[in-house]
């Protein structure tokens, strides 16, 4: 296929999108909403594979494709281009891919409701928005998509709009994302004032000569990624901006598995990968990428422990998951980041449809402690179910393992040897203290839900009761499997996916990012200034960024891996997949015993640790922390302002507005209504003009 | 001879007739409150108007005040059909001739 056809990848989805809209015209339009929105959405999927051949052996001038001007003042030029390069390939294939396997899903899921159209008209938008991000060329465009692509989360969290929770939850999600996007925003000003361009591959390009040749770093240079990175951790979700996540949950279950779960809020990993070379211009950025990961990660992981809530405790595992991406980022490996975000769409999207299914079974219910032993209602979802939390979990060989490991690994070999850090090596500890909490959480849930004695209560949502079973064998009966198409269908794929992507895909991931503009750039001639070290130590050994297994032989290209180095950094990625190999069967042993085997004692020990379980339950307190700092202060600001206006501005007008009134009021008593009053006027007038006019005229 | 005898009268004695007859109607326009009494003091008002007028006219032996009286007696005549005809209308609202009944536009 002729590379030109990318060209129609964002467009074909937003004529989906322009289609569902006139579906939601008329009620018999409703139910084409939903394969036109798969359509649009696989469409783009199959060019991507078309083309892919194509992409990868693009030169300069044709990596960047134009499809017109779109703004141009003076010298300042911006077009609606997209950078095509094998990290962009990689990510239309998620995008792309999983949305249209998610997708089909819904079409089953929303069957029935009442805004079915509009459910599909977010989706094909949302997809229109995530493809322009990832393809931009320039930072103005993959703005452009970020904001899209929150406004579509805005939307469909907000979905079931008579909701209050719905409501403000989606309000919470829009209000944190731009506090993010704000720092986003002055960083593209900043770039711009110091490069002269947001085109990405001419910005890019010349970080990483910068860094490749030596360099002091300016101010700009050091301020750049702090802003860019205050983006990515609003719509990754990464501390301090991580509240408004998990209570995006309150979208439909498709939602938040496309949206909240295996694409948008990878937005932030993406745009660090892309931006590698900028981040490494300042010696603070990465490593403070890789803390707030790493803390995240764990901080999500342990909250994770004690909701009961189905959705509530994916949504932290998420939170944790892209902790653990910009941990891999951050210590340089754009690898494990990219190859993390790909597995983890496959088993995330996996496991919060799955979720979707036991809730649809169960009306709604999505409490833990209100379900159990579900294996014989829904044998399906249930394996479906324990292949998405074996990859999550990190089980040897399914996806999860894999690029968790090349995470951790990367980071602990930042962490040793000659130049390590003590940084990383503890962030590659709360790795690992993280991973034992995923297998133990997620195994908890899966032996929770569906192991132990059948007992289960409904919910008490009617959601999708009307048609969305054929017949009238409504809700209030049993838990029943969901059929084959178009529900179960995808997730098989999906599952596939979640337990054999990681085997599969290792090396064509290492060749694509080593192609990509993604690669960190590597200093060839290392000074030593004092007060800059620390960062060229870290570019100093990140010629070991692609040290997986499959990338051996990177070294040989890198030109001066030295082989110790290589050794050692082999010997590390070993000895971790052994460690966490025994770190998640341990997690899921441990589970199986306190949550299947032998509840009651669990329910003791969390009862003698009330006081842990109530502080993890109710997330450290962060949104009461955040309640009592941030809103009630401006509410109380907002209130005096509202004070000010009520009585000191709007008083003036008031008063401006009263002056009329008052004369009119002393004046009114004139107005007698009675003729001879008037008559009587008359006359008086008369009478006083001719006595004026005789006493002066003559 | 008639027309000395009216030379004889100074123009003061017309000027004061008519001056009598719009102060006569000016004071039951205000005094009274029978819609037609009201109407006919305003007619009354006129004449007065007229008499003075037609003096004048006659003093300066122009026609133009004489052509002007003619002109105004037309318009009131039918101006007084006119007005006779709302007096009815009103009559027929409120079963009175009081003025004070129409004292809607009071401030």
């Amino acid at each position: 296929m002729p590379i030109e056809l990318i060209k129609l990848v964002p467009w074909i989805p937003l004529l989906g999108a322009a289609l569902c809209g006139v579906c939601c015209m008329k009620p018999v339009w409703r139910k084409a909403a939903g394969p036109i929105s798969v359509l649009s959405i696989f469409i783009p999927f199959l060019i991507t594979c078309g083309v892919y051949s194509a992409a990868k052996h693009l030169n300069d001038t044709q990596q960047v494709q134009t499809v017109y001007s779109w703004i141009g003042v003076g010298e300042f030029q911006v077009n609606m281009a997209y950078f095509i390069d094998p990290l962009t390939m990689v990510m239309l294939f998620v995008v792309t891919g999983i949305g249209s396997l998610i997708a089909t899903y819904a079409m089953g899921y929303m069957k029935g409701d009442r805004g079915y159209a509009r459910f599909f008209m977010g989706v094909s938008l949302f997809i229109f928005a995530m493809t322009t991000l990832v393809m931009a060329d320039n930072l103005v465009l993959l703005y452009l998509g970020w904001e899209g692509v929150g406004l579509c989360s805005y939307l469909l969290i907000g979905y079931y709009y008579d909701k209050p929770f719905a409501v403000a939850a989606a309000k919470k999600a829009f209000i944190v994302n731009r506090i993010g996007d704000l720092g986003f925003a002055l960083g593209i000003f900043l770039t711009y004032m110091t490069y002269h361009t947001v085109s990405l591959s001419v910005v890019t390009d010349m970080a990483r000569h910068a860094v490749e040749q030596g360099f002091d770093p300016t101010t700009a240079d050091l301020w750049i990624p702090f802003l860019l990175m205050l983006g990515a951790f609003g719509k990754s979700a990464q501390i301090p901006l991580h509240v408004w996540l998990p209570d995006a949950m309150a979208g439909p279950t498709p939602v938040s598995a496309l949206v909240h779960a295996a694409t948008m809020v990878t937005a932030g990993v993406y745009m660090i990968a892309r931006l590698m070379p900028v981040f490494q211009l300042s010696p603070y950025a990465l490593p403070t990428v890789a803390t707030v990961g790493g803390v995240t990660a764990l901080f999500a992981g342990t909250i994770a422990l004690c909701q009961y809530d189905l959705k509530k405790v994916f949504a932290y595992s998420t939170v944790s998951q892209l902790g653990y991406m910009f941990l891999g980022v951050g210590a340089l490996s754009t690898f494990g980041g990219i190859f993390h975000l790909f597995t983890h769409a496959f088993f995330k999207a996996l496991l919060f449809l799955t979720a979707g299914s036991v809730m649809h079974a169960l009306a709604g219910q999505l409490d833990l402690r209100a379900m159990s032993g579900l294996r014989h209602k829904m044998p399906v979802t249930c394996w479906l179910m324990f292949a998405g939390c074996l990859a999550l979990a990190g089980f040897p060989f399914t996806a999860g393992f894999f690029s968790k490991d090349t995470i951790l690994a990367e980071a602990m070999v930042r962490g040793t040897g000659e130049h390590g850090s003590t940084l990383f090596f503890w962030l590659a500890i709360m790795g690992l203290a993280t991973a034992f909490l995923t297998a133990f959480y997620t195994f908890r849930l899966w032996f929770r839900v569906f192991m132990g004695p059948e007992h289960f209560e409904m919910g008490d949502d009617d959601h999708g009761a009307d048609d969305a079973h054929g017949d009238d064998h409504g809700h209030a009966h049993e838990p029943h499997e969901m059929p084959w198409w178009p529900m179960n269908a995808p997730l098989a794929v999906l599952a596939v996916g979640a337990l054999f992507a990681g085997l599969i895909f290792s090396g064509w991931m290492t060749t694509n990012i080593e192609e990509s503009t993604a690669q960190p750039a590597v200093a060839l001639n290392i000074q030593t200034d004092p007060q800059t070290a620390p960062a060229y130590e870290i570019i100093a050994v990140s010629d070991q960024a692609d040290t997986h297994a499959a990338a051996a032989d990177s070294h040989a290209d890198a030109g001066h891996g030295d082989d110790h180095e290589a050794h050692r950094a082999h010997g590390i990625h070993v000895l971790l997949k052994w460690v966490s190999s025994f770190i998640a069967l341990l997690g899921i042993a441990l589970a199986g015993y306190f949550h299947w085997l032998n509840r009651p004692l669990t329910d003791q020990i969390a009862k003698r640790f009330s006081g842990v379980v109530e502080v993890l339950y109710n997330k450290y307190y962060v949104d009461e922390l955040y309640d009592l700092t941030i809103v009630k202060p401006l509410r109380r600001l907002g209130h005096g302002f509202y004070l000010f206006d009520q009585f000191v501005i709007n008083g003036l007008v008031m008063t401006v507005g009263y002056l009329p009134r008052l004369v009119g009021w002393s004046v009114r008593p004139t107005q007698s209504g009675q003729i001879q009053g008037y008559g009587l006027g008359m006359v008086m007038g008369m009478a006083l003009v001719a006595l004026l006019v005789f006493k002066w005229a003559f | 001879m008639p027309l000395n005898a009216i030379d004889s009268l100074a123009l003061s004695h017309f000027l004061l007739t008519g001056a009598v007859l719009f102060c006569l109607g000016l004071i039951g326009f205000i005094s009274r409150r029978n819609l037609i009494i009201m109407f006919l003091c305003t007619e009354m008002m006129f004449q007065g108007v007229a008499v003075s007028l037609v003096a004048f006219s006659r003093f300066h032996l122009n026609d133009t005040g004489q052509t002007f009286v003619i002109f105004v007696l037309t318009i009131a005549a039918a101006e007084a059909a006119l007005a006779l005809g709302l007096v009815v209308l009103l009559f027929r609202r409120k079963k009175t001739l009081d003025a004070l009944a129409w004292s809607d536009l009071k401030g």
